[in-house]
């Protein structure tokens, strides 16, 4: 039961930050004609924002939890 | 070499490992060691969500809006966050209720109603059959393109060629073929099918690989890495806007809206339910999924940018469709293999949905649509045909048949129209209308059916009016007028700009006009309503079920009863006997039950009946067949809240909350008294024992100064020592009286004292006990009456404590006269069953203040008179406790100067009624 709370919590907490990092206006901030590596900012940072939100959900269902 | 015929083989030969895939699951299944109870295949087939849409589209959706094609994915990442709680919930409820289908489960939650199951078969129907279409059209193109290798030729319109050369015709067909394999070789109970998941998780890492091996190819391939193509892109002006959400798409506006309408569509799109919901083994396989599905659509989206601007780069001016670079691009550069895996590719992505969606479909066709007319159909004759399962796979398998039909039809009419090419998000937008009956429906209980019937039907009208019919009139199927003019030149109802909000794009117009409505109309109606019963049941159900999962066997709520040999029967002609009694049988056994015989025809055996039923057929046609045959008493409304009101559990345990406060405060207030009870005790103990050391003192301190005198002096005269030692004497007998007296009274406190109780004459005692005194009236001139009553009235008492009781009295009376003149006077008289003795004084009197305190052990009375007077101040306290413990009462009336009268009262002997002698108390 404690662990229910806890992943879900934590799931819930990412999918706000998900929502928050993934739409207007943190996105209009990377919306520049600038490149990392030669990608686009936003191409670049909407990949690495899904990406960074992937890998923290694989930590919250993954790592286990005493 | 990519002759058609060459294509064809690989393309069947793909289809037999798919089907040797499902065989396999299949018998693995039957043998009870399940290849799909694990999260991977789960996730993988969640991926059936990336159709040849994605496949094909998101690269022309990319070339022509950017990156605006991404919210489409990045929507369910977000949602399948949030499955810990929603899916988590709408999976444990279908499986107990054996839900089958979103029809079925919408019609189910609110009160088994056949007229909801029937309105969501249609909304999803016809909001997916254009999709069907789509996936048709996409394979058939690809297979035209990829069969006219080396050239690269955009494909004909399908309308224009004949009907038997069409090879969509013949996609339609092997695909309706495909499915009947798949999806209806048996009927089962909870609508599972092993060997077809195992499939599409196979058709799920196909396609993956494919557009990874196209995305590959071309990045590092033609091109130098995604560096080199974003620069090449950068140096194209048509190219730099479409690495920027303004640019292109419509904004964040829609961004936002895109986003919504996937989290939507990836829990209600019919295929999604049924791989997410319906076919899942084990809830717990949900965990995983979350993130490895959202892995799989990152990296199916990896690549789409990059392809469609090295298509639009390489292909530029060459007029050919951005969809369908995936399969160009490889065709250009000679890569026959690449071409060919990515038509396989874009062949997993069409097969997958559209033997999932028309699966689905079918089975909500057949239990919310057809069923429910069918089984009212009396010329049938129903009730006579013992096994209906049979006729169940008919339906099924014509309505898998009528959709892919449909879905060709469709294509053939509309071909290229814009109708179809837009159409996926246009069908995301029709299912997210199931989002608020469902959503709202597990979550909150005052929803109720007419709500979300005004819901769903509101906001699929308006879908029909701002989304589906404007893209029938840029099809040129309407008259342009309807667009840019409204209808009748209404040009507030445009269609694209109703009521006049025209800054949105079509699709986010549409979604926000519907949504509206339908939330609107959906918590309107339900809260002006009240929702029945039924309703009110399996809103409990749905709402509470994790609280109910345990008890989800037995229904809590109907009275209802039948016997084993009515139900078998019934459930037997839809499952077939056979199933139906390896059914039953078990249910027995769950129930510790040796056969099925012995199963009770109760609540309980008829829900499971039902239940079982519902998966076959749908919960409200279930709920109608087994009503025929079974015996209903309507619950009664205390029931129902009895069990299902949460509020009246809430209530309860309030009440008792407050009672155990109540009786806390009760608790509190007596343990304060007692506390302040013990406190007085203690003060009275530290009194008495400063009383009594002082008390002995006194004469100790005589005794002491005269012993002294007599030890140092020995020179005293004789007549001084004699009268010394008689104060000696006489102190010594005090201190002796004090502490007998304190023994005494010690004794009598706890319980130990001797009471010798003999029939007493009562003169007798008076009598002796005035002798006694006579000494002290002589001395102190004080004059003694004594007044007895005839006959001498008999008592049951102890000789000596009477006496010691009126002696005290008489003596006391004595002390407080004013010498010479004082007057006492004693006087017994005998009333009805007690006697009374009086001792009246003419001394100082006592205040209404001291009555009760000069009963109290070494209180005495103050008087001004004659200050403190002497005594041990123990005799009151003693003469009424021995009057108490022979029945009576000692009492004082006084007031100051006017003397004072002690009286008691006692039982006579031989009328020990306690009620005349309480009646005579009370009256004094």
């Amino acid at each position: 039961m404690k662990r229910f709370d806890s992943t879900g919590q934590r799931l819930a907490a990412l999918f706000m930050m998900g929502c928050v990092l993934l739409n207007y206006p943190i996105l209009s901030l990377f919306a520049r004609s600038e490149e990392i590596a030669g990608i686009p900012l936003l191409y670049a940072y909407v990949f690495g924002a899904w990406a960074l939100l992937i890998g923290l959900m694989a930590l919250v269902i993954e790592i286990p939890r005493s | 070499m990519l002759q058609g015929w060459v294509i064809v083989l690989v393309s069947f030969a793909y289809l037999g490992v798919l089907f040797a895939i499902a065989y396999y699951g299949d018998a693995r299944a039957r043998a009870g060691r399940s290849i799909i109870a694990n999260p991977v295949i789960y996730s993988l087939s969640l991926a059936v969500y990336c159709t040849t849409w994605t496949f094909y589209g998101s690269v022309g959706r990319a070339a022509s809006n950017g990156i605006g094609f991404l919210p489409i994915y990045l929507g369910p990442t977000l949602m399948v966050a949030l499955w810990w709680f929603v899916m988590r919930k709408i999976i444990r409820i279908s499986k107990a209720n054996r839900i089958t289908s979103i029809a079925d489960f919408v019609a189910s939650r609110y009160g088994k109603s056949q007229a909801l199951g029937g309105l969501v078969t249609v909304i999803a129907v016809l909001g997916i059959i254009p999709y069907i279409s789509l996936q048709l059209k996409a394979i058939s193109s690809s297979f035209t393109i990829l069969a006219h290798y080396p050239q690269i030729v955009a494909p004909a319109h399908a309308a224009t060629r004949p009907l038997l050369q069409d090879n969509a015709l013949y996609v339609a067909a092997i695909l309706a073929a495909f499915t009947l394999l798949f999806g209806t070789r048996h009927l089962d109970a909870t609508e599972r099918h092993e060997g077809l998941v195992a499939a599409i998780a196979f058709e799920s890492i196909v396609k993956l690989l494919a557009f990874l091996a196209v995305g590959a190819f071309v990045t590092f391939g033609i091109y130098e890495g995604f560096g080199d193509i974003f620069r090449l892109a950068q140096e194209v002006p048509r190219l730099k806007s479409l690495t920027s959400v303004t640019g292109s798409g419509g904004g964040f506006t829609t961004w936002g809206f895109l986003t919504f309408l996937s989290m939507m569509s990836i829990m209600f799109l019919p295929r999604q339910f049924q791989v997410a919901v319906v076919e899942n083994v084990d809830e717990d396989h949900l965990a995983k999924a979350t993130w490895l599905f959202p892995l799989y659509l990152l990296l199916i989206n990896l690549f789409v940018l990059p392809v469609a601007l090295g298509g639009l780069m390489l292909f530029e001016g060459g007029g050919l469709d951005a969809d369908n670079f995936v399969l160009t691009l490889p065709m250009a550069w000679q890569q026959q293999g690449l071409a060919l895996f990515a038509f396989i590719g874009g062949l997993s992505a069409g097969t997958g949905m559209v033997i999932v969606e028309t699966i689905a479909l079918s089975t909500m066709v057949c239990n919310d649509l057809v069923m429910p007319v069918v089984l009212r159909q009396r010329w049938l004759r129903l009730g006579q045909r013992q096994d209906l399962s049979g006729l169940l796979l008919t339906i099924r398998r014509l309505a898998i048949f009528a959709i892919l039909l449909l879905s060709y039809a469709y294509f053939r009419v509309a071909g290229e129209a814009y109708a179809l090419v837009a159409i996926g998000l246009i069908s995301f937008a029709a299912v997210a209308q199931f989002a608020p009956a469902i959503l709202g429906g597990i979550y909150w209980k005052g929803a109720t059916r007419a709500g979300a019937i005004a819901g769903l039907s509101s906001g699929f009208a308006v879908w029909v009016y701002t989304l589906a019919l404007p893209s029938f009139a840029k099809s040129g199927w309407m008259h342009e007028h309807f667009l840019t003019q409204g209808p009748f030149g209404v040009a507030l109802l445009k269609p694209q700009a109703l009521f006049g909000l025209g800054s949105l794009d079509e699709i986010s117009h549409g979604l926000f006009w519907s949504m509206l409505a339908n939330i609107g109309a959906y918590v309107g109606v339900s809260l002006a309503g009240r929702p029945r019963v039924e309703e009110t049941a399996q809103a409990a159900l749905f709402v509470d079920v994790f609280r109910h999962t345990q008890g989800l066997e037995r229904s809590p709520v109907w009275r209802r009863s039948a016997s084993v040999q009515v139900l078998l029967p019934l459930i037997g002609r839809f499952l077939g006997p056979v199933k139906a009694r390896e059914a039953f049988i078990a249910q027995a056994r769950k129930r510790g039950l040796r056969s099925l015989e012995d199963l009770p025809g109760d609540a309980e055996l008829v829900h499971f009946a039902e239940t079982l039923l519902a998966g076959t057929i749908g919960s409200a046609s279930a709920r109608v067949m087994v009503a025929s045959v079974v015996q209903e008493e309507p619950p009664g409304l205390d029931e129902v809240m009895d069990i299902l009101d949460e509020a009246s559990q809430v209530r309860a345990y309030s009440r008792q909350l407050e009672e155990k406060s109540r009786e806390l405060e009760t608790a509190t207030a007596e343990l304060r008294a007692a506390n302040e009870q013990l406190q007085e005790l203690d003060r009275v103990k530290d009194d008495f024992m400063s009383t009594v050391t002082h008390e002995l003192r006194t004469p100790l301190t005589s005794i002491r100064s005269f012993s002294e005198i007599l030890l140092d002096d020995p020179e005293i005269p004789v007549a001084e020592r004699t009268r010394f030692l008689a104060i000696v004497v006489k102190e010594t007998v005090r201190l002796t009286r004090l502490i007998n007296q304190m023994l005494d009274m010690a004794k009598i406190e706890s319980g130990n004292a001797e009471w010798c109780a003999s029939e007493l004459d009562m003169h007798e005692v008076i009598r002796e006990s005035v002798e006694a005194t006579s000494q002290l009236f002589w001395d102190r001139g004080v004059d003694l009456s004594v007044v007895l009553c005839e006959p001498a009235p008999r008592i049951m008492a102890d000789r000596d404590r009477m006496m010691q009781v009126v002696i005290n009295l008489l003596s006391n009376a004595v002390k407080f006269s004013p010498p010479k003149q004082g007057r006492v006077e004693i006087r017994l008289d005998a009333r009805e069953g007690f006697l009374q003795v009086d001792v009246k004084d003419n001394g100082p009197g006592i205040s209404p203040g001291d009555h009760q305190a000069i009963f109290e052990k070494f209180r005495q009375g103050s008087s001004a008179v004659t200050g403190r007077p002497g005594g041990t101040g123990l005799g009151l306290s003693i003469s009424r406790r021995i009057i108490e413990h022979f029945g009576g009462r000692l009492w004082v009336e006084s007031e100051l100067d006017r003397g004072s009268t002690f009286s008691f009262v006692l039982p006579l002997r031989g009328a020990l009624d306690q009620g005349a002698l309480q009646s005579a108390v009370v009256s004094e």
